[in-house]
């Protein structure tokens, strides 16, 4: 998952994966809202955790314990089972593609929906409204429809195993190893950072032993996935999705009866923009305090709410990211990996629902019924403890027990979807291609297995170093969201301009990240001080209203300077790949997929239509 | 390849935890329900988690029958 501790830029990149997406692991973190991510992310020993470790919000009872077993009973119960059908390395890295797209749909929602997505929406819910709710409405669920329906066609059908493969069979060599280094790298530090952050939240509310919940939550995933690999991991998601859905419906339930439903909780909301100087709808309204950044707490205004948040940062996650089209890739026919992510998509849309409303009511309680939040030195409210503050608000022991245990599977699942995606991208892509190329299927299985102990092994180093050194962390992130940022530029060239060459992908990334960093460096947002925040190259050229803004428009740069830059420099290089060597990879070469004989519920295109219509009526209703 | 009809743990875990809730709900101290607004929330969802998990148990057990086939 995302880590959580992004910096906010990064966040902004990552967020970009928009609503939930966590990225992968650059974007990872920042997919969700940025902020919220960023906010447990990037201060977890600050802002979020503000040293008051006796908080102890919650206290468990013997049925909280028992629900909580229950669901470690199982998820390694699952791996177990599945063990003895990984017999290959396709069978533990790619479920021998044997996957129902209904799974693979439920699997590729839960991986990238980390706790950082659960407690980092509510986190925005309270701070910015239903304003989060483009990250699913304009960002994730038209990025799902696109990558189910255009992309997943060279992705599957190239047979490619891995998403840095897939750069190899376009482009060339250097392209792959740059989109795999950074990648594996990524994964782990994101891992590392949200188990940080869980254990930290679990100290705070709970008291639990930091090191024990490290430990214990790192055995649990170490544990299914290395007995049953990608296909208990997926098996396991899908588990986790329904626990996620079951626990914290009756928060969302129980707020919005106790506020008199949607017209109550919005009418409660009043206050908090009026107090704050917005318009009284700013905290219930999704669009119509988009016309310019002064109107709206997120201070950004439409064209860079579209573009940075929607084009760039959410097709660059949902289609680029190797963490979630794994799960499509898995599937076990092309029709199936065509709809994983469209299937995906449904449920999605009515995640605002579930994860920024606990949030919005979080602060509509804290403002007309007071003090719910604990409130920071600065006087502004904790927004990251929205969550376990409602949780503790609304639900009796017994049901607690159950959202805690959600919150849990949350986290499990996006730390396994982290793992499972670094064990093959390291197995086939590093090891097998610049370490140890020619051995035995037998030697990579191994290989897999070594690599998930090893991925998990660096993921609670990386969960420490951050408890040490808070600022490396952030400023790891940021650099993974630079290079991140124009990432979809390369794939949408490479799969729709036959000509675009492996220099000019190789290259044309380097520029992006480069212009990442320099828009980066010479912006500030508003009241910030230099640094890691922007402006370390000692100018400001410009001085954006919210980071959110900054990381929408660093984004949008980033992706321009790829774009163009990719095409100068193919149209100066000679193509390296033939036509025919393009076959299955690239749009005008490959034959297009015919899906007539299906029923339509069963077509790609006709459920992404469905998909799209429904968001678009959505949009219409919270506009 | 796929021998294990997911809805069969899925289903199980679920009718657990709804068994699990039901008979809290029915034994606890109504006192702890001040904070769920009187209702007796325990009861409640825990009646909707056993239905959900029937609901996944039942066709993955009933002879015959395997998740559902997508046609590929």
């Amino acid at each position: 998952m995302p880590g959580g501790k992004g910096t906010e830029v990064q966040m902004g990149l990552r967020e970009g994966k928009p609503a939930g997406a966590p990225g992968p692991a650059a974007l990872a973190l920042a997919p969700r809202a940025a902020e919220h991510t960023r906010a447990l992310a990037d201060h977890p020993s600050r802002a979020l955790f503000s040293g008051k470790t006796d908080v102890r919000l919650i206290q468990l009872g013997a049925i909280d314990y028992t629900i909580l077993l229950v669901y470690f009973a199982f998820v390694i119960g699952i791996g177990w089972t599945l063990r003895r059908y990984v017999r290959s390395s396709e069978d533990f890295f790619l479920s021998g593609r044997s996957i129902p797209s209904w799974i693979a749909g439920l699997a590729f929602l839960s991986a990238n929906l980390g706790a950082q997505e659960v407690i980092g929406m509510a986190a925005s819910g309270a701070k910015y409204g239903m304003m989060t709710s483009h990250f699913y409405w304009v960002g994730a669920i038209p990025a799902m429809v696109f990558v189910g329906i255009f992309m997943m066609p060279f992705y599957y059908g190239s047979r490619a195993r891995s998403v840095p493969e897939y750069l190899r069979l376009r482009f060339d060599e250097k392209t792959r190893g740059l989109n795999a280094i950074t990648f594996a790298v990524m994964t782990v530090f994101s891992s590392g950072i949200s188990m940080y952050a869980l254990a930290k939240l679990l100290e705070l509310v709970l008291g639990w032993n930091f090191h024990t919940s490290v430990i214990l939550s790192a055995i649990i995933v170490l544990a299914y996935i290395f007995l049953g690999g990608l296909t208990s991991a997926i098996y396991n998601e899908v588990l986790q999705f329904f626990l996620i859905v079951l626990g914290f419906l009756p928060l969302v339930l129980l707020g919005l009866k106790d506020l008199g439903g949607w017209s109550g909780l919005s009418a409660k909301l009043v206050p908090v923009a009026t107090s704050a100087g917005y318009p009284p709808g700013a905290w219930s309204e999704s669009w119509r305090n988009l016309g310019s950044a002064s109107a709206n707490p997120m201070g950004v205004e439409w064209f860079g709410m579209v573009m940075g948040l929607g084009f760039v940062l959410s097709f660059g996650y949902w289609c680029t990211d190797f963490l979630v089209i794994q799960r499509a890739m898995a599937a076990e026919s092309m029709t199936a990996a065509r709809r994983t992510p469209i299937f995906a998509a449904i449920p999605k849309m009515l995640f605002p629902f579930l994860v920024i409303v606990p949030g919005m009511i979080a602060i509509a309680l804290h403002t007309s019924r007071g003090g719910l939040l604990p409130v920071g030195s600065d006087g502004t409210p904790n927004y990251n403890l929205a969550v376990p503050v409602l949780l503790a608000h609304y639900l009796p022991s017994g049901l607690l027990g159950l959202g805690l245990t959600a919150l849990m599977a949350s986290f499990m699942s996006g730390m396994a979807g982290n793992v499972t995606a670094f064990n093959t991208v390291w197995t086939y892509d590093i090891y097998q291609s610049y370490i140890r190329p020619g051995q035995t299927d037998r030697h990579y299985l191994r290989m897999g297995h070594a690599s998930t102990v090893f991925g998990i092994a660096c993921s609670v180093a990386a969960a420490y170093a951050t408890t040490r050194f808070n600022n490396i962390m952030d400023m790891l992130q940021l650099v993974f969201a630079f290079v991140n940022a124009p990432l979809f530029a390369t794939f949408l060239l490479g799969m729709f301009w036959r000509r675009t060459t492996g220099h000019g992908a190789f290259f044309g990334l380097l520029i992006g990240t480069t212009a990442a960093a320099l828009h980066h460096g010479l912006t500030l947002p508003r009241g910030a001080v230099p640094g890691l925040k922007g402006a370390f190259l000692g100018q400001v050229l410009n001085v954006y209203p919210s980071e959110m803004a900054q990381n929408f428009w660093t984004a949008i740069v980033a992706w321009t300077a790829c774009f163009v830059g990719t095409i100068v420099i193919s149209l100066l290089t000679r193509r390296n790949k033939t036509d025919a060597e393009l076959g299955g990879l690239v749009y005008s070469l490959t034959p297009r997929q015919k899906d007539d004989q299906l029923v339509w519920y069963r077509r790609p295109s006709a459920l992404a239509v469905v998909a799209l219509c429904l968001t678009v009526v959505l949009n219409i209703i919270f506009w | 390849m796929m021998n294990l009809d997911l809805r069969l743990p899925i289903g199980l875990m679920f009718t657990i935890d709804g068994v699990l809730l039901i008979g809290f709900g029915l034994v606890s101290d109504p006192a702890i329900y001040a904070r769920s607004l009187g209702a007796n929330v325990n009861l409640w969802w825990g009646l909707v988690l056993l239905a959900f998990g029937v609901g996944m148990l039942v066709p993955s057990i009933r002879p015959g029958r395997r998740q559902p086939k997508s046609e590929g």
